[in-house]
């Protein structure tokens, strides 16, 4: 797994630096020898089940919270000594972001501005921009107690982003929209990103939503970085033993189609079982594993055989590779 | 001329010092503000609540209650030619006829109401609607927030009070067409700002029980339950433990003095006390000393009144403890807040 960490793109600079960062809660091990670094410009996902140690870790970044051990830069700045430099160019969205109800949306944002030390008139007119480039021109007048959780979260997207930083941090961004609204919310982040240079860092436990825009993916477990690199190098990590995996879905798959099947030389194993879900009855799933790239020749035996309904080599998506990270994750993450 | 020489040298070398010291970095100009448009926030937030003009309606209600009995109290003095007419305005903050308590006694029973329920949820209810995590992510000082949230609520019941006071003042000069002295004036205003100290010490507690406390429930019901606890049964207590310390029938004068002295340390432990004897002292200049005083003391002394001066040296052992509490409440929430971990909702 070391081979895997030293895998970096190669970089002009680099936003953020994490050296064997660690967190302790007393005997509890939040982050735990964390190395990580993020390239500027790049939009990095943070994927991990809940508890996994990424807010801590963001807290870090910002100086929010005092690392136990280890060391973080963000842009060449220690947070801990100075906070304030690092809190002016990063922006934050913290999960389940919270507006002051009574107030209206422009309200909100001229505030955070002038937080920032930008004058009234040039905050207005940063709020209204950035109203109307995250879609939320009509609301802005209307009181954000009345907004609805998407808006709240594209509204956080402005809020974070009026300071005009050279970092952003969202944390869970996406949690709690609709499947539409998501995809909005990660295309404007997309587009925003490559528009104006922004760095992003980005985390969730939504594999296929961080799939969608992130150009580097880490996967953290128990405060562990058990992984990290773009979604080819992780299927490949994942892909040590170097089989290949074939599905099939067949009627009347039955002892003589198994052993045929398990004549191949290159077949490892197989896995069958009665796939009532799929619909049509005694249909089977069946799972091949072999040592090498065999598809054509099984699915020629089979279909000589037996009713083939479908056949796929299967590809390690960011849903296998979580999979198998998170439920070895221990495993993994020890060697 | 060496030694002027020497001078010259030395001088130079301490000016330099200076200068060195006046250069040190200020806070940068953006950060100084933001701690301004937080307090104007704030203090916005505050006005615009419902909350707030509940409060102002008690208490004008009370006040303008005060000042009719003291007003009735007065004008039946004024026949009879018993009374004592001196300091005759400030009578209109302590005296009543006996259906409703004078001013000062509104002040020190709401007062506390006031400063709580600015308070009791400065910290913890931005920590749970989600704007706390936002907000100290922005490019500002922690102690910032915390300062601004006292500075803003501060500055409204400074303006409150001054407000009622005045007012107050007025009504009474309309009605009973007697101006007040200078020196009457100059009571008055101690004992509004005295007035403001002892809200800005409660409303220090609820802004330390709000940083404590993750639910404004709670926080609220800690900050009235002590307060509950300093006006009604602290006294209480202080009869049993007088009950039991008091001194035999044939106790000698030291003894008497002892206990009486340890009953009244015991009572300034409650700053409610501690604000009764600075109004007391304050607006009724007749009184002469917060303490026991034996006939030897008495005899020989001029009862007159005290001057202004002599009036604010006796309770300044009194302000000086309302303050200094003040500043443990708030260094106490200061310490609780700086080594808190800000997550968002949590």
């Amino acid at each position: 797994m070391e081979a895997l960490q030293d895998i970096r793109q190669p970089q002009s600079g680099e936003a953020i630096v994490l050296s064997g960062l660690t967190k302790t809660y007393g005997d509890f091990v939040a982050v735990n020898r964390l190395d990580l670094t993020v390239a500027k410009g790049e939009i990095f996902g943070l994927l991990g089940p809940n508890g996994a140690g990424k807010t801590t870790t963001i807290l870090m970044m910002l100086g929010l919270t005092e690392p136990t051990g280890g060391d973080v830069r963000v842009l060449g700045l220690d947070p801990r000594r100075s906070s304030l430099q690092v809190k002016r160019r990063i922006g934050y969205m913290p999960d389940d972001i919270g507006f002051y109800e009574d107030r209206t949306a422009l309200d909100n944002l001229i505030y955070t501005a002038r937080l920032n030390g930008i004058s009234l008139p040039e905050a207005t007119a940063r709020a209204k921009e950035l109203l109307n480039r995250v879609g939320l021109a009509e609301a802005a007048r209307k009181k954000t107690g009345q907004f609805s959780r998407g808006m709240r979260q594209r509204l956080g997207l402005a809020d974070v982003l009026i300071k005009r930083p050279d970092i952003i941090i969202l944390d869970e961004p996406t949690l709690g929209i609709d499947p539409e609204g998501v995809r909005e919310l990660l295309e404007l982040i997309r587009s925003l990103s490559r528009e104006e240079g922004l760095t992003v860092l980005l985390s969730s436990h939504h594999l296929h939503q961080v799939q969608q825009v992130c150009d580097r993916v880490g996967l953290f477990v128990k405060g562990r970085l058990v992984a990290c690199g773009n979604l080819e190098q992780l299927s490949q990590a994942l892909d040590e033993d170097r089989t290949v995996t074939v599905d099939l879905e067949i009627a009347a798959w039955n002892d003589g189609l198994q052993e045929a099947v398990g004549r191949l030389e290159e077949v490892l194993s197989i896995d069958s079982r009665q796939a009532s879900s799929i619909g049509g009855e005694g249909r089977h799933a069946v799972t091949v594993v072999c040592s090498r790239d065999i598809t054509p020749q099984i699915a020629r035996l089979v279909s000589e055989k037996g009713e083939l309904y479908a056949i796929s080599r299967r590809q390690y998506g960011l849903d296998d590779i979580y999979h198998k990270y998170f439920e070895g994750g221990e495993h993994h993450g020890s060697r | 001329m060496e030694a002027v020489n020497k001078l010259q040298d030395a001088w130079r070398r301490m000016a330099a010092r200076l200068n060195v010291r006046t250069d040190a970095p200020p806070r940068p100009k953006a950060e100084s503000s933001a701690f301004w448009v937080m307090v104007a926030k704030e203090f916005g937030d505050h006005i615009r609540s419902w909350r707030f003009a509940i409060l102002l309606g008690i208490i004008a209600l009370a006040c303008i209650g005060s000042i009719y009995t003291a007003l009735t109290a007065l004008s039946g003095n004024a026949q009879s030619a018993e009374a004592d007419h001196s300091f005759l305005f400030l009578q209109i903050f302590t005296i009543t006829d006996g259906t409703l308590p004078q001013f000062t006694q509104f002040v020190s029973f709401l007062g506390p109401l006031m400063g709580i329920a600015l308070g009791f949820d400065a910290v913890n209810a931005e920590r749970s609607k989600g704007t706390l995590s936002r907000l100290i992510s922005q490019p500002i000082y922690r102690d910032d927030f915390l300062k601004a949230k006292f500075v803003s609520s501060l500055l409204l019941i400074s303006a409150v009070i001054f407000a009622l006071g005045l007012l107050v003042m007025g009504a009474g000069l309309v009605v009973i067409g007697f101006p007040p002295t200078p020196e009457e004036f100059w009571r008055v205003v101690f004992f509004l700002l005295s007035a403001v100290v002892y809200v800005g010490f409660w409303l220090n507690l609820s802004i330390l029980l709000s940083v404590r406390f993750r639910q404004a429930a709670t926080s609220a019901l800690a900050g009235i339950s002590l307060w509950i606890f300093f006006t009604v049964f602290y006294s209480m207590i202080l009869n049993l433990i007088a009950k039991g310390a008091a001194p035999g029938g044939n106790a000698g004068t030291e003894e008497i003095l002892g206990y009486q002295n340890l009953m009244l340390t015991l009572g300034r432990l409650s700053p409610a006390e501690l604000f009764s004897d600075v109004t007391t002292t304050l607006l009724m200049p007749n009184v002469r000393s917060l303490g026991p005083l034996t006939m030897e003391q008495v005899v020989g002394a001029v009862s007159s009144p005290l001057p202004l001066g002599q009036s604010l040296l006796l309770v300044w052992p009194q302000l000086t403890g309302l303050v200094a509490a003040t500043l443990v409440c708030f260094g106490l929430a200061y310490y609780i807040f700086m080594r808190q971990e800000i997550r968002s909702r949590a």
